[in-house]
Parts: C-alpha cells; structure tokens; sequence
C-alpha cells in the first residue's frame, strides 16, 4: 500500500514514522481518513487542508478531536453524509449500548 | 427511532449494561454511515490500523514486564497494585481502570480474553490485534483455551495449569511471562525486545535470546 504523507499534516505526532494513538477510536478515526483518501473521497491536501482550518479553529482540544471534527465537516461538505444524519447515528449508538449487556459486542 | 428532541440522559451507571464514550460513539456514527454508502471498506480500516500500528504500543507493556524481572521491588509492586506501579512509569489511561497483573509460573500459564473489544490495557499493550476481538478467539478462549494456545504455536505440559481472565470495563489483566534463561545480567532495554505483546495477552512466551537476531 502506497502511505499518504503524514509529516503533510500539521500537529500531527509521529514515533518512529508511525502516528501514536491514545485511544482505538483515535486510530479508527485515522483509518477512517486513509481509506476515505485511498477510495477517492478527497485528495490528501484537501484532507491536511480541513485539518489545519480545524487546529486553527480557536478550539482548544486534544488533537484526534481536531481530527475528527474537521473529518465530520468533511464529509458533510461533500456530501457523503449530513449533520443530521450524523448526530441520529451516534444517538443511535448511544441506545445500541445501553441495551446489549456487557460483553456482547454493541450491535445497532 | 429518535422520539425525543431533548434526551434526557441517564447517568446511572448499570455497569450491566455496555456505555460507549462520546467520541466512540461519534466514531460508530460516522463509520456505519459511510460504510453503508460504500465510501469505506469495514475490513480494510482494520488493515490499515494494523499497518501503522505494530510495535508502538506493546513497548510500554514490555517496559513494565522488563522491569519487573529486574527489580524485585518492582515486580511486588506490580503484583499488589499493577495500577499504580505502571502508572509509576508515566503509562496512564484515560479511563481510569484497575490493573491486576497476573504472573507465570511453572504450573500456571494465565492468558486474557474479552468479549469487548475495548477492555484492553491499551494504554499498556497499544490497540488490540484483530484476533482478539474475534468471535472465534472471544467464545474458544473461555472453553478450550488449550485449543487455542495450540493454534498459536503454544503447546504446554500437561502439569501447567491454564487460567482464563476474562477482563471487564474495570479491570483490564496484564500476563507477566516468565523470564526466559540465558538472560543473566541484560538490563532493562534489552529484557523489553524479549517481551512481545502476545506473551502479555498469554497466547504466547516471552521470545528466548536465541530468538533475537
């Protein structure tokens, strides 16, 4: 597989080339963009292009949540999805996980 | 689906019942919608975590271990209150759970499985490998963990007891492999290239010198 160029992206924290993740859903987030780029969602300067606006939005917030904020505006501004449509998902899934007892995988 | 505009939200924990956090759940939100469109591939976002993810976050677990060989002190520590002896060496999870580490011997081997794919001592052991939160490892390790130790190349003595610790949202198990021979005198550094994250999960053993190339 051909890796976009991370070091493109401001902020962007690397250890030994590789991107360091605090927690899996930052590295779903991540995955999330590369495949989106990969299948010809948006080039990798749009990508770095609604990164950076977002770091340099005022917000002060811990970076994957740059990410994935300016990876939502995206999306919605392509059109591959909309807010609303968004924020019913995550309700969604808020409500997925308070009925599955602990242990089961968390279904929608 | 959604009746109510202003949800009131029910902050009592029923820890019988799963919770997703904020950001997890935006994650899902944005993830299955996509995915229902065809903009992204399911599996290939695993590929991809596995791809850049490889060595980074086992090195801090295998620290831990690397120290506890050395440092008796340490390693009673660890097996009192593995939470704040790791956090010691400034590896700390957001989430706040409790730690137990659990050590091999001779007659016990302890490997760890969940059937939630986020009670994993992540902020020791990286993200977890695929497998781990695969059906078949999450129901086989509970019934035939020899089975599965087997289908890792792990074949143990009959006189080796095998315990199963099945993590929850609140405690999260770190295995403590035993330290392999022929290691008299390597310091930390070198001990930690022997511990690999498998033998933290128990489905494997710390990798001997000869191992090493």
């Amino acid at each position: 597989m051909n890796k976009p160029d991370l070091t493109a992206l401001e902020g962007m924290t690397l250890r030994q080339g590789e991107p360091v993740f605090a927690e899996p859903w930052e590295a779903q987030a991540f995955a999330m963009v590369i495949n989106l780029h990969e299948r010809g969602a948006f080039s990798w300067d749009q990508w770095a292009n609604a990164l950076s606006q977002e770091i340099h939005s005022g917000i002060d917030r811990p970076y994957y949540r740059h990410w994935l904020a300016a990876l939502e505006d995206l999306v919605v501004e392509l059109g591959l999805s909309s807010t609303s449509a968004i924020k019913d998902r995550e309700q969604a899934w808020h409500a997925a996980a308070a009925r599955t007892p602990h242990g089961e995988p968390i279904e929608l | 689906m959604s009746n109510d505009h202003h949800h009131d939200h029910d902050h009592d924990h029923d820890h019988d019942h799963s919770h997703l956090s904020e950001m997890d759940a935006r994650v899902r939100a944005l993830e299955s919608l996509l995915a229902e469109k065809g903009y992204i591939d399911p599996a290939a976002l695993n590929e991809i975590v596995e791809i850049y993810e490889t060595r980074i976050g086992p090195q801090n677990g295998a620290s831990v271990i690397a120290k506890a060989w050395v440092d008796e002190g340490f390693n009673t520590w660890l097996m009192e209150d593995a939470t704040a002896a790791i956090h010691s060496l400034g590896f700390t999870s957001r989430q706040g759970e409790h730690m137990v580490a659990v050590a091999n011997t001779e007659h016990t081997h302890h490997m760890v499985v969940c059937t939630l794919c986020s009670c994993y001592p992540w902020s020791v052991l990286g993200l977890p490998p695929t497998w781990y939160k695969s059906p078949p490892y999450r129901s086989r390790a509970v019934i035939d963990p020899r089975g599965v130790l087997a289908d890792f190349g792990l074949v143990l003595p009959d006189d080796v007891a095998v315990e199963v610790h099945d993590s929850t949202a609140e405690t999260r198990y770190l295995v403590v492999p035993k330290r392999p021979d022929g290691t008299q005198g390597w310091d930390e550094k070198q001990l930690a290239r022997l511990v690999t994250r498998n033998a933290m999960i128990g489905t494997g053993l710390a990798l001997n010198p000869a191992d090493l190339t």
